[in-house]
């Protein structure tokens, strides 16, 4: 039995391109970029090449990317650098319910700091709304930090009207776009953001590597100390063969972005109808329309989503609940939860799908099937 | 039946805990040739303000030794089960001043309920455990026999198993001595084979058990008077004792060391008296309630047989008679020493564990002693 892997959003099998590039870096690029010598300049120039392919991805300038070492890294340097940068001009700050981890816990920690945050709420789709927010904007809020596209149901947030409203206002506006950047297009001057977390892994390039965008007088602390790469803004020898692999990805990804969109569209449409045809009751969580096209979260009635990914497990099948979690945690989706209340039966028999590069529709069609034979038996 | 099916048709699912006997149990049936699924039950969770939990340390060996074995892993959560069905019967029985077996209570509905049920939703043909218990297919009724180390003998904790239950259960290391199944793990060279043995109730752990349970229930210190009447200390609540308990009593002075004899629910008295022996400790007879069979049927309404009263206790020839709403009253052949209310009563034919009930109330000539429940 082939196993086919549909846990995409959680992290991506590197493109035979890009492992090509790293184990020739790997080699090759191994000096340092501060050093003065030949050695040195040979990997500071590929270096800076890669940054610029990174910038452009986003319509960004090249020193306004600083290298982390993923998408985690991106997302407490933004909320913490803000954060401890901004503090004397005010406390309070903006997120929603439905944040990644790297986001929610970081502002969560500043909140035991003394820092106030806002929570917004979200719709049955997974939005927040315009209303809500332009109502929590104070005088005082320093940092709004809103994803672009969830990790688990998919659900685009509106950042564009976001950051039109902050035109006019003196907030950082960050973006956590770990899991939309490469599926859609995205351009910081047209999301009006500040700071833009991303990540290498979820694009099919190496683990370890990500950066965050931090448009030019935004300001921002320093969350390691030490030497004087990417502009002090973040200390540590670069990770040179990383960053090239990372901007072979970024490049590969751009090149293939319109034509990925149209495929995973037409992966949901398959297994949505193959689960239709088999009878499952079954609820799409998210939105079908301003949703990220490789992200498919299903609830299926009547069935346990430990039982469910352990037996879809066994029938060869690579999916998740959500995000990736700690096993023997039963803390339902903070996503969900946020969806459709503490007591939905949802929180308990959602999984999701997720596309990427190497799957096939046949694939999708072969996956759809041993599901639906799986809830079947489960479902009874 | 299902030993039809070669070995590598038969799916069975390993319930592991991150322990040398479960790690063991998973590794013999591999090597038979089983297809064999090891997954990690966490029942309980004790993170602490470091972010430590014990569940995550253990769950961390059963990954480790499922990776040398070669079976995948998974976890399951029953936190919410244990607390409704384990825990909640736990604090009730100490508030009644008695001694609850929360192990017997977490095999009956846990384990080999939830965790079975569970087990068979993943397509398992078998349960299996690292008990030390065996079972035996007799006559097409499979029966629960002592584990073959018969100081480490678990049946005491699996009485409550139903024959439903047992015909879906696998003890792939209870005919081994403790001492061998720790070769085995290290001749194997699975990450737990040196592993501590866990100690104590699972929930509460190394933790400190006075500590632990007044978190729950609040404890009403009195005293501590002789069966005479005289008032020989303070206690710190009734629930933190159990009768025959010969520490912590505080007791000083010349003699012979002092001993719970039993608990005054109404005056809120414990109960002491020197002497191991002391002649309030024995009684003759005891009243059960929740009697429950590992057998299809029961032969007659009265019989002989061996008993235990506590885990690791020797067997005391006893008579049985089933009473009316799965009640007994079991006679012994000998007076016995500190019959506890809430432990089990576990009867034994030969090697086979017939199955038992929970200790309601002890007698002593055909009068019940009040202060012991």
């Amino acid at each position: 039995m082939n196993r086919i892997y549909l846990d995409h959003a959680a992290t991506s099998p590197v493109h035979p391109q890009v492992i090509e590039k790293l184990i020739e870096t790997l080699g090759q690029a191994y000096g340092n970029p501060s050093s003065i010598h030949a050695t040195g300049r040979e990997a500071r120039k590929l270096l800076d090449h890669a940054r610029e392919q990174l910038s452009l991805s986003i319509g960004a300038k090249e020193q306004d990317i600083i290298l982390t070492s993923g998408g985690t890294e991106a997302d407490n340097l933004a909320i913490f650098g803000t954060a401890y940068a901004r503090n004397k001009e005010g406390k309070h700050i903006i997120t929603t319910q439905i944040e990644h981890h790297a986001v929610m816990h970081a502002c969560e920690k500043l909140e035991k700091e003394g820092f106030e945050v806002t929570y917004l709420p979200v719709n049955q789709k997974g939005r927040i709304s315009i209303e809500d927010f332009k109502h929590e904007l104070r005088d005082d809020t320093i940092l709004v930090t809103i994803m672009l596209g969830n990790n688990e149901v998919g659900t685009i947030q509106p950042i564009e009207e976001i950051g039109e409203i902050l035109k006019n206002h003196p907030a950082s506006f960050h973006t956590d776009a770990v899991q939309a950047y490469g599926l859609l297009p995205i351009l910081v001057d047209d999301l009006n953001v500040d700071l833009l977390s991303v990540s290498s892994h979820k694009i099919n390039g190496p683990k370890g590597i990500g950066f965050l965008y931090q448009r030019k007088g935004t300001k921002l602390y320093p969350q390691l100390f030490g030497g004087q790469q990417e502009r002090k803004r973040r200390a540590g020898t670069e990770n040179v063969p990383s960053v090239l692999a990372f901007a072979e990805a970024v490049s590969i990804t751009q090149q293939t972005m319109k034509e990925k969109q149209k495929l995973y569209n037409q992966f949901k449409e398959t297994m949505i109808s193959i689960f239709s045809q088999e009878n499952l009751a079954f609820n799409i969580n998210g939105d079908n329309e301003d949703t990220l096209p490789h992200i498919l979260n299903v609830s299926f009635q009547g069935t346990d989503v430990e039982s469910l990914l352990v037996n879809l497990d066994m029938s060869g099948l690579s999916v998740s609940s959500g995000s990736a979690c700690t096993a023997g945690s039963i803390d339902p989706s903070h996503v969900l939860v946020a969806m459709f209340g503490e007591n939905a039966n949802k929180l308990r028999n959602s999984i999701r799908f997720s596309f990427g590069y190497g799957v096939t529709l046949e694939d999708v069609r072969e996956a759809a099937t041993r599901t639906a034979h799986v809830v079947k038996r489960l479902v009874k | 039946m299902q030993q039809l099916k070669s070995p590598a048709e038969t799916r069975v699912v390993v319930g592991m805990s991150g322990g040398v006997d479960s790690s063991v149990a998973a590794h013999l049936l591999k090597e038979q040739g089983y297809d064999v699924i090891g997954i990690f039950m966490k029942n309980w969770d004790d993170t602490d303000e470091n972010g430590f939990c014990t569940a995550t340390e253990d769950y961390d060996d059963v990954i480790k030794v499922c990776n040398q074995i070669g079976i995948p892993y998974y976890a399951v959560n029953f936190e919410k089960q244990y607390w409704d069905k384990v825990f909640t019967y736990f604090l009730e029985e100490y508030k009644a001043g008695r001694t609850p077996n929360p192990d017997v209570m977490c095999n009956k509905e846990i384990k080999f309920k939830a965790f079975l049920e569970h087990a068979i939703s993943l397509g398992a043909d078998y349960l299996a455990t690292g008990h030390y218990a065996q079972v035996k297919e007799v006559n097409g009724e499979t029966q629960l026999l002592r584990g073959l180390d018969n100081n480490k003998d678990q049946t005491y904790f699996l009485n409550q198993l139903s024959q439903d239950q047992l015909s879906k259960v696998m003890f792939p290391i209870g005919h081994l001595e403790k001492k061998l199944v720790r070769e085995i793990a290290s001749d194997a060279g699975l990450a737990t084979a040196t592993k501590k043995d866990s100690t104590g109730i699972c929930f509460i752990g190394e933790r400190n058990f006075k500590e632990f349970l007044s978190q729950y229930l609040p404890a009403q210190p009195g005293d501590m008077v002789t069966m005479d009447g005289q008032k020989m200390g303070r206690h710190d609540g009734l629930m933190y004792y159990t009768i025959g308990q010969r520490h912590g009593l505080g007791i000083g002075g010349a003699g012979d060391p002092w001993f719970v004899l039993g608990k005054n629910l109404e005056n809120n008295e414990l109960l002491v008296g020197q002497n191991i022996h002391h002649e309030a400790l024995f009684s003759d007879q005891l009243t059960a309630v929740n009697m429950s069979f590992t057998t299809n049927e029961v032969k007659e309404n009265k019989f002989t047989c061996t008993a235990k009263f506590r885990y690791r206790q020797e067997d005391v020839k006893v008579e049985v008679e089933l009473t009316d709403h799965n009640g007994a009253i079991v006679t012994f052949a000998e007076p016995v020493r500190a019959i506890t209310p809430g432990q089990a009563v576990v009867l034994y034919d030969g090697e086979v564990c017939l199955g038992g009930g929970t200790i309601d109330t002890v007698l002593k000539q055909g009068k019940k002693l009040t202060y012991v429940g």
